[in-house]
C-alpha cells in the first residue's frame, strides 16, 4: 500500500507596522513586559478600536503578490474564547468577508518540478498576548505587549503532498512577505508561525482522510519533522485497523513526536459575530492600483529573470531568490565580476557554507558583494587557482580585507612564469627517477593517470601556487624528452 | 428555538461565568423567550439581502500608522489585583 500525505498550512505573519492594528501602542520587539500595552489593548471599559491603515496596505500588497482578488469590502468579526492573554475575551478577526480572497502561488521543488499551491484566503486579525507559566506566586504571568499586533493569517488549500512541499510553500510565503517588506519573517521571534493540517490517504484515493492540526510550529525544520512524524503516526494507526480522531496536536521537538492537546475544556465554540465596534472597511480600485504600482520585483519574476539573464538553472535561481538580500548580493557579484555562474556557485556553496557554519546573517557578512566579485575576477584572470581562492575566501571571512590585499599579504599569487615553473618541473623529475622510468616505459593509455603523481609533487613544491595548466604543458614536454 | 439549562451551563463555562442551578434555569427561560422573537424575524424572506455587518450605514475610517500611546504600565497596573516583574498575574493556566 502506498500512502499519500495531504497538507494544508495556516501561516500567521506579524505585519511590520509601527503601531498596533487597533491602537496607537508600539509593536517594537523586546520591550519590557506590558510597557507597550495601552488601555485599548487591555480591553479597558470605554475604549474603542480604530483600524490601522498600514495593516490594510500590507495585506493588499500580499494579496496582489498572490494574484488574489482583494476584498474591497472587509468586515471584522469577534471570535469568542476565554484565555487570559486575550483580555477582551474575543479576538478581532475576519471570517465571512476577508481582505484577501482566493489566489495561487507556485513552488519550486528540488527535482526542478513545480507545483501550484492555492490560497484559500488571507485575513487580518490581532495577535494575543503571551502567557508565562513559570511560577509567579503560584499564578501565571501575562505580558500583553504582543496583544493587538497586526497579523495576516494565510490559509492554503490542502494542496501539498509531502513535508518537503509544505516547507517549500512556507519558504515561498516567507520570501514573498520579506520581499514585500511587510514582515521581518523572523520565525525565531514569532513573526511567522505555522499550523499544519495533516491527513493521510491511499494513493489514488479522492476522499480526504480525517485531519489533525499541529499548532504553532516555529521553524522550517520543525515543520518538516512534525509533518513527517505525524503522517507516520496516522499511517500506523490506520494500518493497525484504527481510525484517526480529528484533533489539535502539539509538536514536541525534543522527543520528535506530536501529542494531543487533550484538555478537559468543552470543545471550542467561537460564536463568531460581526464586531459592532468596527465598521466595514471599503477600499476602492484607485487605492488598490496605487499599491500595485509600488510592488517590488517578486521572487517568481526575479527567478525567471535570473534564468534568462544569467543562464542559471531554475533550481539555482530559486535558491538565490529565496530572500531578497541573497538575490541582491548574487546579482551585484555577478554584474561586477561579469561571471554569473561562478558568482552563483560562490554564493550558494562557499558563502552559504560560511554563513551557516558561523551562524552569521548575510547582512552581517564581513565582506561585500563587490569584494566577492573581486575574488572571482582573480580566479578568472589566472592570478590564483580555484584551490588558492578557497584560502583567500577564508581570509575574507576572517575580515582580512579584499581578495587583492589577501593575495598580496599572504603571497598567494599563482606562478605562471615559465622559467620558475621549469625549474620546479626539472627538480621533481630529477628527484623521482624511478617514477620517471615507469612513466617512460608505460603505455600511452596509462600515462595520464601517472602524470597526476608529478603534478601533485610540483603543486606541493609550489605550495599550491603553480598555475596547473602551465605545469601540465611543461611537464608533458619534459617527460616526452626523457 | 428554545434553549435548555444544559445549553446555558455550556455557555457559562465558555465564558467562565459561575452560575447556580436556579439561575441557569431562569436564564434558559429568558433566553428562550428572546429566541422566540428571533424565530419570528427568521420567518421573513431575506433572499438577496446581504447580511448586515453594522447597523450604521457608514464605513470605517482608518488611522495613520503612528505610535501615539506612551508607557502607562504603572497607572494601569495600579488597578490590577496582582502583578510581578511587570506582568499581570492570573490564576494558573495549565496547558
Amino acid at each position: 500500500m502506498e500512502w499519500e500525505t495531504v497538507i494544508g498550512l495556516e501561516i500567521h505573519v506579524q505585519l511590520a507596522t509601527k503601531s498596533k492594528i487597533f491602537s496607537g501602542a508600539s509593536t517594537a520587539f523586546g520591550a519590557a513586559a506590558n510597557t507597550q500595552a495601552c488601555a485599548i489593548d487591555l480591553a479597558m471599559p470605554g475604549t474603542l478600536p480604530v483600524a490601522n491603515e498600514e495593516a490594510f496596505r500590507f495585506a493588499v500588497m500580499f494579496g496582489l503578490a498572490m494574484n488574489s482578488e482583494i476584498g474591497k469590502r472587509s468586515v471584522f468579526e469577534r471570535k469568542n474564547y476565554f484565555y487570559p492573554d486575550l483580555p477582551k475575551g474575543y479576538q478581532t478577526t475576519q471570517l465571512e468577508e476577508p481582505i484577501v480572497g482566493p489566489g495561487v502561488t507556485n513552488i519550486e521543488l528540488a527535482d526542478g518540478s513545480q507545483r501550484a499551491v492555492r490560497l484559500h484566503h488571507a485575513h487580518l486579525e490581532e495577535d494575543a498576548g503571551k502567557s508565562l507559566h513559570e511560577d509567579y506566586q503560584g499564578m501565571s504571568g501575562i505580558d500583553l505587549n504582543r496583544a493587538g499586533t497586526p497579523l495576516i493569517e494565510i490559509v492554503s488549500e490542502p494542496d501539498m503532498r509531502s513535508a518537503e512541499e509544505a516547507v517549500a510553500y512556507l519558504k515561498k510565503i516567507h520570501s514573498i512577505i520579506t520581499y514585500l517588506g511587510i514582515s521581518d519573517g523572523e520565525m525565531s521571534q514569532g513573526s511567522m508561525r505555522c499550523d499544519a493540517n495533516v491527513s493521510v490517504r491511499l494513493k489514488g484515493e479522492e476522499k480526504l482522510g480525517n485531519r489533525c492540526e499541529i499548532k504553532n510550529i516555529n521553524s522550517f525544520k520543525f515543520v518538516e519533522k512534525a509533518i513527517k512524524v505525524e503522517a507516520e503516526r496516522q499511517i500506523e494507526i490506520i494500518e493497525d485497523g484504527g481510525k484517526i480522531a480529528q484533533e489539535t496536536r502539539l509538536y514536541d521537538a525534543d522527543k520528535n513526536e506530536t501529542r494531543s492537546m487533550r484538555s478537559k475544556e468543552v470543545a471550542n465554540d467561537y460564536r463568531y459575530f460581526p464586531c459592532p465596534d468596527l465598521l466595514p472597511v471599503i477600499l476602492d480600485d484607485d487605492y488598490i492600483e496605487t499599491i500595485r504600482r509600488t510592488l517590488p520585483e517578486l521572487p517568481d519574476a526575479k527567478l525567471n529573470r535570473f534564468v534568462s539573464e544569467y543562464d542559471l538553472s531554475s533550481y539555482d535561481a530559486a535558491v538565490l531568490t529565496t530572500d531578497r538580500v541573497t538575490a541582491d548580493f548574487f546579482e551585484t557579484a555577478a554584474k561586477v565580476s561579469n561571471e554569473p555562474k561562478l558568482a552563483a556557485n560562490w554564493v550558494m556553496v562557499d558563502l552559504a557554507g560560511y554563513l551557516n557554519k558561523s551562524d552569521t546573517k548575510l547582512g552581517e557578512c564581513p565582506f561585500t558583494a563587490e569584494q566577492l566579485a573581486g575574488l572571482i575576477v582573480r580566479i578568472k584572470d589566472g592570478t590564483i587557482s580555484g584551490k588558492i581562492a578557497k584560502q583567500v575566501f577564508e581570509g575574507m571571512c576572517n575580515g582580512e580585507g579584499d581578495a587583492d590585499s589577501i593575495i598580496e599579504a599572504r603571497g598567494l599569487k599563482q606562478v605562471s612564469d615559465t622559467g620558475a615553473l621549469e625549474k620546479l618541473v626539472n627538480d621533481v623529475i630529477a628527484n623521482n627517477p624511478a617514477q620517471v622510468q615507469n612513466y617512460v616505459s608505460a603505455d600511452d593509455s596509462k600515462r595520464p593517470k601517472m602524470l597526476g603523481f608529478f603534478v601533485g609533487q610540483i603543486m606541493k613544491a609550489s605550495k599550491g601556487q603553480a598555475n596547473p595548466q602551465a605545469v601540465n604543458e611543461i611537464l608533458l614536454k619534459k617527460l616526452n624528452e626523457q | 428555538m428554545a434553549v435548555n439549562k444544559n445549553d446555558i451551563e455550556k455557555l457559562a463555562e465558555l465564558s467562565r461565568i459561575d452560575i447556580s442551578d436556579e439561575a441557569a434555569a431562569n436564564v434558559a427561560q429568558s433566553i428562550s423567550e428572546v429566541l422566540g422573537l428571533v424565530d419570528q424575524l427568521q420567518a421573513v424572506d431575506t433572499t438577496g439581502v446581504r447580511p448586515m455587518a453594522h447597523p450604521l450605514d457608514a464605513v470605517q475610517r482608518l488611522r495613520r500608522d503612528e505610535v501615539t500611546e506612551c508607557d502607562q504600565r504603572e497607572q494601569l497596573q495600579a488597578m490590577a489585583p496582582a502583578t510581578e516583574d511587570g506582568l499581570y498575574l492570573v490564576p494558573r493556566v495549565i496547558e
